[in-house]
């Protein structure tokens, strides 16, 4: 634990790549395998459950502090982050635990099956034991995942660094269902197995947002341009007569679309499909309000299933007949995909749970430009423009695929509500809520919380501005005297039943601070409502 | 009703019975000021009246005032209310205020710390029926370590940077702060190099107390040279072009917020030293209990949080609102004018 907690303090304290990456090679290089895979785990988002609910944490820890639980909670909102104020408020200790990582992971997994008081006892010991970075560590490992600026892909790197194995590989080997309490760090890095990778989907390829004019992307005829859909991001895997739906966040989701399930019947094994899962509420693409009421449910009711069903809306093939394709040229998986597609048409009982997301070619790029104007009406964010010769790559990368998303629908709002903000925003008010004018203009209705699009300088501004004007608390929200004017932006617009403003935006954040604008400027309920077409 | 002793008006803490002001805020005709920070001394008032330390530190910032020096524990009458000076401990010449009309007492605190900080006189508990406390740092999330541990800290980071190759470069404001962190370096390990603002301050500094031998870095000041020293700069210079010429070189906060992870990363500083001049949160609740007041006036810092807590205990507690920069951070808002000056 010493040397866990020593690496997250080295992380937790630069800002510069380079030394975060030498920080992780160096203990991967050095951490016993054990301790090794469950830093692999942590750091993609692979926690064991957290043993103890927050309600328990803060009541024993304010108890532990000898202080009462309301002074824990307004400490809790100053500090923005709930392991660091526990860690902060419980009396410090000058021990060191030599307990093992693996050992304090195998512990909290273990206590998630005991009483109360064995829970307590259990903290207790642990938070007077370690000393102040120890048991913040310790804390943060029950509480939540680690934001330490540590991508996946920094990890992996680090890990490639360290074990000098290729970062795509590894990136395919640590993606998918693995228990960091069962398998070994040489099964899980080091250790080519078939069999392991039945469920694995590929590491997605993901685009960049198009920099400066479309035009310079060079001859058009290289490149295709299809419809960017507003869904999610998954990879269908059939294989060995299984189906496994993985989201992009590396979460697998079969469970949560029964609808993918005829594919068995009539897609061969040994394929992966890339695509976007969508609403398609009566025979037509919804809109991601739609979705929402899919993602968080754990069981899928029959009624749901029927009021809004979903499809995936397919535009990539990264395995076929057993081969990972990846490799090929887009335009040489697209045949493949398409006549997939095709011959999935001529089945008798016509597969309803997919589609062909249509690739486009034109003639200029003033044509696509005019495309992407087209897109809010066929309810997709904009274009996704691919080099016909790309290979499908790894990660984030820049060159062949590039979204050009339709810009932002806005609306100037005022600012009605604040809370402090967390990790580092902490202690400073940067969570903002807005409202609209009602229709006599006498009152502003809540319609969008926002928190980011401002500049550290602004923030800071705006910070001051709401310390200056509180008009009332309640708990960690103040209510603000309303005098500042913002340009929101979003994405998409919905009618919602479960908002006050009885309308849902989809990704609002702060465009500009419009200093020019007092708040009767500001624009009204109806104005947001015209929107919606 | 009686007119309390001191009332908190749109100008300042006033004091009715001697018509005089305590740090106040607005221009007045007479004011007692507590420290040297730009919060808390202000331009503008016809008279100063405050510690003589003070009085070189406030003209270098306002020119030339009309001000009268005390000693510490020397009383002075104005209309019958009897006044001194006492150490706070927060900077070089910053003191409490005691007021004493008609058999009572009140003390204004002004900014401070109980811990010696072995360069300016220690805070002194005074006995009093009413305390009047900043509470910067009102939250039992601030816990202080003894200076002795932060200053090793901080000498082995330097020394450690300079194993590197690199300049340390570490940042605190510069009245206060910037002299503090000079005091205790240990200039074994190298030379010690200014910013223009510090400097200035220290040389005011050094009329009062002594201080290591620091170099003014100037146009003329090479790079190279400043390869395995450190370099003391307000915050404000941060991310400037000026430092961004000493390549390759780390950068260190010290302050009280460096308590929170997120403000040393919000602010793209390699490292945070927790070192503060203002009271931790069991300081606060220390220096409280040791005046034997009863009645407690929050000032600022977390006010509204700190006067709950102290009702709950049992004391006669309140906030008033004044113009010292409570929430406001150390690092970000004070003493710009120093800065430029």
């Amino acid at each position: 634990m010493i040397h866990f907690a020593s690496l997250i303090k080295t992380l937790d304290s630069t800002n510069k790549t380079n030394i975060k990456v030498d920080a992780l090679a160096s203990y991967f290089k050095t951490a016993p395998d054990e301790d090794k895979v469950w830093t692999i785990a942590i750091l993609s988002h692979r926690r064991p459950p957290r043993p103890v609910n927050t309600t328990l944490l803060r009541t024993w820890a304010s108890e532990l502090a000898k202080i009462p639980l309301w002074l824990f909670e307004e400490s809790y909102h100053i500090v923005g982050d709930l392991a660091e104020t526990i860690a902060l408020v419980i009396p410090t200790s000058t021990e060191q635990s030599d307990k093992s990582l693996t050992k304090f992971l195998q512990e909290m997994i273990a206590l998630k099956k005991q009483d109360d008081e064995q829970k307590k006892a259990y903290l207790f010991e642990n938070w007077k034991k370690l000393n102040y970075y120890e048991r913040f560590v310790f804390t943060k490992l029950i509480t939540g995942g680690f934001r330490i600026g540590v991508s996946q892909k920094l990890m992996t790197r680090a890990l490639s660094k360290a074990t000098g194995i290729n970062e795509d590989v590894l990136a395919y080997k640590l993606m998918g269902n693995w228990n960091p309490n069962t398998i070994s760090f040489h099964d899980l890095v080091i250790e080519e197995k078939e069999s392991d990778f039945l469920s694995k989907p590929y590491p997605f390829y993901l685009a960049y947002a198009i920099e400066n004019e479309v035009n310079d992307l060079g001859n058009i005829n290289d490149w295709y341009a299809e419809h960017k859909w507003d869904g999610i991001r998954a990879q269908v895997i059939i294989r060995n007569k299984e189906l496994f739906v993985w989201s992009r966040g590396e979460e697998l989701v079969t469970d949560k679309y029964p609808e993918f399930q005829e594919f068995l019947k009539y897609i061969p094994d040994g394929t992966v499909l890339d695509g976007e899962i969508l609403p398609f509420p009566e025979g037509k693409i919804g809109t991601f309000n739609d979705l929402q009421t899919r993602i968080g449910r754990k069981t899928i009711s029959k009624a749901l299933l029927q009021k809004t069903p979903v499809i995936l809306k397919t535009y990539d093939i990264l395995e076929w007949e057993n081969n990972d394709i990846r490799a090929l040229p887009f335009y040489k998986r697209r045949e493949i995909l398409e006549h997939l597609y095709q011959h999935l048409q001529k089945e008798p009982e016509q597969v309803n749970a997919i589609q062909l997301s249509q690739k486009m070619t034109f003639e200029s790029w003033q044509e696509v430009a005019k495309e992407r104007e087209r897109s809010r009406d066929v309810h997709s964010e904009g274009l996704m423009l691919k080099r016909k010769d790309s290979p499908y790559q790894v990660g984030r990368k820049k060159g062949d695929w590039w979204k050009w998303k339709v810009d932002p629908l806005t609306i100037d709002a005022v600012l009605t509500y604040a809370m402090r903000g967390h990790g580092r925003r902490s202690n400073l008010f940067t969570d903002y809520t807005f409202g609209l004018w009602n229709d006599d203009k006498t009152e502003l209705v809540t319609f969008a919380k926002a928190y980011s699009g401002l500049t550290d300088a602004e923030f800071k501004e705006v910070d001051k501005f709401i310390k200056a004007n509180t008009l009332e608390r309640f708990g960690p929200v103040r209510s603000v005297k309303t005098e500042l004017v913002f340009e929101i932006a979003f994405e998409g617009i919905a009618l919602s039943k479960r908002h006050k403003s009885g309308v849902a935006t989809r990704f609002p954040r702060i465009l500009r601070w419009r200093r020019d604008k007092k708040i009767e400027e500001a624009n009204t309920l109806e104005d947001l409502k015209i929107l919606i077409k | 009703m009686k007119k309390p002793l001191l009332e908190f008006t749109n100008k300042g803490i006033y004091c009715a019975a001697a018509k005089v002001y305590l740090d106040p805020w607005k221009p007045v005709d007479k004011a007692i000021i507590t420290h040297g920070h730009s919060d808390h001394s202000r331009w503008g008032h016809k008279q100063y009246i405050t510690h003589h330390t003070n009085i070189p530190i406030i003209r270098h910032r306002l020119g030339d005032i009309n001000v009268t020096g005390k000693e510490y524990g020397e009383s002075f009458i104005i209309n019958n209310v009897k006044f001194s000076f006492h150490p706070a401990g927060h900077i070089i010449g910053s003191s409490q205020i005691r007021v004493e009309h008609k058999d009572e007492v009140w003390v204004f605190t002004g900014d401070y710390k109980i811990e010696d900080d072995g360069i300016c006189t220690p805070f002194e508990p005074i006995q009093c029926h009413t305390f009047i406390t900043e509470c910067t740092f009102g939250l039992p999330a601030f816990k202080w370590t003894p200076q002795k541990e932060v200053f090793n800290d901080i000498n082995n980071w330097w020394q450690q940077n300079q194993n590197e190759g690199k300049t340390s470069i570490l940042f605190g404001y510069t009245l206060g702060k910037a002299q503090r962190l000079l005091k205790h370096l240990d200039t074994s390990i190298g030379k010690i190099y200014t910013h223009g603002a510090v400097e200035n301050m220290n040389e005011v500094i050094r009329t009062i107390n002594t201080l290591p031998e620091t170099i003014l870095i100037t146009r003329e000041t090479k790079k190279e040279e400043l390869l395995g020293n450190i370099v003391i700069a307000p915050p404000s210079a941060h991310g400037s072009t000026w430092i961004r010429k000493m390549v390759p070189y780390v950068t260190a906060a010290a302050s009280g917020w460096m308590t929170f992870r997120g403000a040393r990363r919000r602010r793209a500083i390699d490292k945070g030293f927790v070192l503060s001049d203002h009271c931790d949160w069991q300081g606060l609740l220390t220096a409280i209990k040791e005046t034997g007041a009863t009645k407690i006036i929050s000032t600022h810092g977390y006010t509204d949080i700190f006067s709950r807590y102290l009702r709950e205990i049992g004391y006669d507690a309140r906030t008033e609102k004044t113009q010292y920069e409570g929430e406001l951070s150390e690092l970000e808002t004070k003493k710009e004018s120093e800065v430029s000056s």
